[in-house]
Formats: structure tokens, sequence, C-alpha cells
């Protein structure tokens, strides 16, 4: 088994022309609460599997934040103005191969979105670095 | 007055236990939850009350509970008045029901980490938790992951059980797991396999126990006291136990005098060549390689093929070591770390600085990425003083 994390950018810029990018608060609500049971479904239907580890969600707006010298409080809010990337949570799943991961987060970037159309998100999945091996030759 | 039993003893019982309650007829799910729940009560009684014979209450409050289980479900009574009506096992009996019960929890029908799962809880009786933890999912995850798995070796009758082979794959990557957390995988991996060992004369079980031993020996001169790893050639080898090693080499002779070699042998005559050495210097290199070729030809993998060349370029030199690499898949894992070590021994420092960059960037684990890039920054440093 190896672990993945699949984190949702939220940085739609393929699939099909009549998909259009629309922020969820213009989605109806009924379209929200399928969005949201599609997604407890999907991690439901992983913990059955026994595949689940955790999942989160983000809030938006975030803070950048770095050191700034011997005795300063760290600087805060850096202008990263060309970051358009929204993250905007994750899933870590247990997965028996890297093409069950792929498989997992292309059903996941099927989520319905504005009239129950699949939104296409972008999802990246990275596997994590794991404790090394009992036996190396 | 006796000493309250431990949990390794409980643990060692469990097999047994579990075996037992399924001769009798017990469906395997149901059975293996109900020695569960015997172990429960097992903790928090007999510390205040202990029995003069463990294995027995055991079984009894076990099968007690497995009635009532069945008791519960009306549509089983019929089965119930059969199951109670089963004479209880001779004590010769008691070896085949925790073979067959190995067997079960390493169904070629489960995958490897299911199979993994419920070897770890019905014959290791582990809990679900300590299983959960140890492989660092939710508890609940891992709860699905061994009730699927019981649901799908449940009805398995005791004739289509595999072989060994797979039971002892699973083993070995409970082994192979590593150190983390907090159940010690690896000494659970070697109690199940000496448990097996004790019931089983097959060559390959003797072996694989030897092998685990053999790398078990190393185990504190692998890391040094940041945590950072150790390779073979530079380990404290004073620091290896000798204890394991003379065991384990007892094993693998015993295992090699029956004259059925199989690749667990093979690996642990290999751990046992490097074991032997006191310096990395005085290694039977040229064996070394011999037991390689042994080995690929019991079990061709393009992961042996990789350890040959490293092997080859220890016994004949770097370039023969490289031209057994440029016969191998340039794209399997830690390919390049070996690609990298040889072109160092072969100083072509350059090309090898490089290759521990690509290597780091492709590493699986942290100890090796971290090793592989300060291998790098020590090369990058000594060219650019040069």
């Amino acid at each position: 088994m190896a672990k993945y994390l699949l984190l949702k950018h939220y940085r739609r810029n393929s699939g099909p022309e009549s998909v259009v990018d629309v922020p969820m608060q213009e989605w109806s609500p009924a379209e929200i609460d399928a969005h949201m049971t599609y997604m407890s479904d999907f991690a439901a239907r992983l913990e059955r599997s026994g595949e689940f580890v955790d999942g989160q969600a983000l809030a938006p707006e975030g803070t950048f934040v770095r050191y700034d010298g011997a005795g300063r409080p760290p600087v805060t809010d850096w202008p990263f103005a060309e970051t358009k990337d929204l993250i905007a949570g994750w899933m870590v799943i247990d997965v028996d191969s890297y093409e069950r991961a792929i498989e997992l987060a292309g059903e996941l970037s099927a989520a319905p979105g504005k009239n129950g159309d699949p939104i296409y998100e972008w999802l990246e999945v990275r596997p994590f670095l794991t404790e090394p091996p009992t036996v190396t030759e | 007055m006796t000493d309250p039993p431990s949990e390794a003893l409980l643990r060692d019982l469990t097999p047994a236990v579990l075996g037992i309650l399924v001769r009798r007829g017990a469906d395997f799910a149901t059975a293996e939850d109900a020695v569960q729940e015997a172990l429960l009560s097992a903790v928090q009684t007999w510390p205040a009350d202990p029995p003069r014979d463990p294995k027995g209450w055991l079984v009894t409050v076990a099968w007690r509970k497995f009635l009532d289980d069945v008791r519960a479900d009306t549509a089983r009574r019929g089965r119930e008045q059969r199951l109670l009506a089963q004479p209880s096992p001779g004590p010769t009996e008691v070896d085949d029901d925790t073979l067959e019960l190995y067997l079960r929890c390493a169904h070629p029908a489960l995958t490897a980490a299911s199979a993994v799962a419920l070897t770890l809880r019905a014959v290791g009786g582990l809990t679900t938790r300590q299983i959960a933890a140890a492989y660092l999912v939710p508890e609940a995850t891992m709860a699905q992951r061994i009730s699927r798995a019981k649901r799908t070796v449940s009805d398995v009758r005791f004739d289509q059980l595999g072989d060994l082979r797979t039971v002892l794959t699973t083993l070995y990557l409970v082994f192979n797991e590593g150190y983390s957390g907090d159940v010690d995988l690896v000494a659970e991996a070697i109690r199940l396999t000496r448990q097996l060992a004790s019931i089983s004369d097959e060559p390959e079980v003797a072996g694989l126990l030897a092998l685990m031993l053999l790398h078990h020996a190393r185990r504190d001169a692998r890391t040094d006291s940041t945590g950072r790893l150790v390779p073979l050639a530079q380990q404290d080898r004073s620091r290896w136990r000798t204890d394991l090693i003379t065991e384990g080499v007892g094993l693998l002779q015993g295992a090699l005098d029956r004259d059925r070699i199989g690749p667990y042998q093979a690996q642990a005559a290999i751990a046992a060549l490097h074991a032997d050495a006191r310096t990395a210097e005085e290694t039977d290199r040229v064996q070394i390689v011999e037991w390689y070729d042994e080995l690929l030809a019991l079990t061709d993998s393009p992961i042996v093929r990789l350890n040959r060349a490293v092997a080859v370029g220890e016994a004949d030199g770097a370039s023969a070591g490289l031209a057994a690499l440029g016969q191998i898949d340039a794209s399997i894992p830690r390919y390049a770390a070996v690609a990298a070590y040889l072109h160092e021994k072969g100083g072509n420092l350059t090309t090898a600085a490089r290759l521990y960059v690509d290597a780091a960037r492709l590493a699986t684990n942290l100890a090796e990425r971290d090793h592989l890039t300060r291998q790098a920054a020590r090369l990058n440093h000594a060219l650019g003083t040069n």
C-alpha cells in the first residue's frame, strides 16, 4: 500500500467548452448540496474500501509568512499577486497502486458543479515518502 | 499464585484458539471476532484472577462468545445445534489448525495489504487499533479493510487454501514495512515467522526466518544517533547482534541441508555472507555474486538484477558492475542510486554527483533521499574545491 495526497487546486483550464467556471456562490443551493454530497459519499466509499486516510477542506484566504531576521517579527502577507492557484482542500488515500490513485483522483475530479455537470477540476497526485525498507540488499 | 500472563502469551495463543473454534465448525469471520473479544476479557480479568490453563480458558470464553453471536442470529439456529454436538480437537490437530489459519489469512484472493492486516489480527492477535496505528491509517479504515478480508476468505474451504508462498510473502511484507509506529512490525513479523517455523518444516520458512534475523541483527547499526542511514560498508560491525546472526546462520544451514533451495534461502545466504565478514573488505564478494546468480535462476526480477549489479561492481570492479547495470531497465526504483554509486567507484565523480541528484529526486523514502542528497553534496563539494 502507498499513501497519496490528492491536492484539490480548483485550477480548471481544460475540459469541454460547454463547461464554464462558475464560482460556487453562483450555483443553486441544490447544486452545492449535490457537490458536497458527492464529496462525502466519495470519502465514505473509500472508508468502506479501506483506502481512506484523511480529508480536509481549506478556507480560501491564507497568509504568507516568513522569517525576517533576528529580533524582528515575521513578515506576513507578501504580495504573491501571481498566485492564482487556489488550494481548496486535500484528501489522503492509502491504495494498492499508483494506477488506483489516478483512478480515484479522476473520480474526485468529476464532482458535480453548476447544472450538475462535472467540474473537471485539476487534482495533483503526490506520493508520500515512506519509511526505508528493512531489507536493503 | 502465578504471574499474570503477558500480552505476548495471549498473542502466542491466538492462532491455536481461533484454529480450534474453526475446527469445531465455527465460521471464520464470527470466530475471529469471538477470539478478539476473549483476548480483551483476558486482559481485563487475568491480572486479578489468572487461569491455570490459559489456552483452555481462552477457548472456553471465545466459544461462549461465538455461541452468543450465533444465537443472536436466529437464522443460524439449526447450525448452532449442529455445532454444539462437535467434539473438541485432540492436541495433534492444533498445529494443523494453526497452519490452516496462516494459509486462510494470506489467501491468494486477498490483496497483499488485506492479507497483511488480517494476518496481524487473526494470527497475530493485534487489535484493529494497533494495526491501524502501525500503518498510519484511521481505525475505521483498517476495520473495513479487515472485515472485507474476512468476508473474502470466510467461506474458502480448507482444501482450497493456497500454499505457503503467499504466507511467506505476507510475513516478508510485514517485516519490510520498516520501523515506524508504536507497534514493532519487524519484531511482530519475526514472532509470526518463528511460530510458523515451529509447525512447518518447509525449508523456505526457515530461510525466511533466517533472512529476517540476519537483517534484524544489523538494525542498530543501520542508522546513526541522528537517524541518518549508514550504508552497509560503513556500519559499526560491533553493533551487529551476534546472537541473531548465529541463530540465523544456524537456521539457514539447516534449511540448505534439506537441498530444496528457494529465494528466501538464497537471500538469507547473501545476508549471511555480509554478516560473516569482520570488515567490509573481508566480505566474500565472489560468493555473493554466485548467490545472486542462484537467486536470479529462482526468481528473475529487475530488483534482483539491480542488486546483483552492485555485487558484481564490488567483486569485479566498477566497469563490470556498470556493464551489468546496462542490461537493466533504467526506470526501476533505485537504478539511479546504483548507477551513481558505481560511477563514483569508477572515479567518474561528475557523472556520479549528477546521478545522486537524480536518485534523490526519485527516492521513495525520506531517509534514503536525505542520504542521496548528502552523497551528491559531498561529491559536488569535493569537485568544487579541486
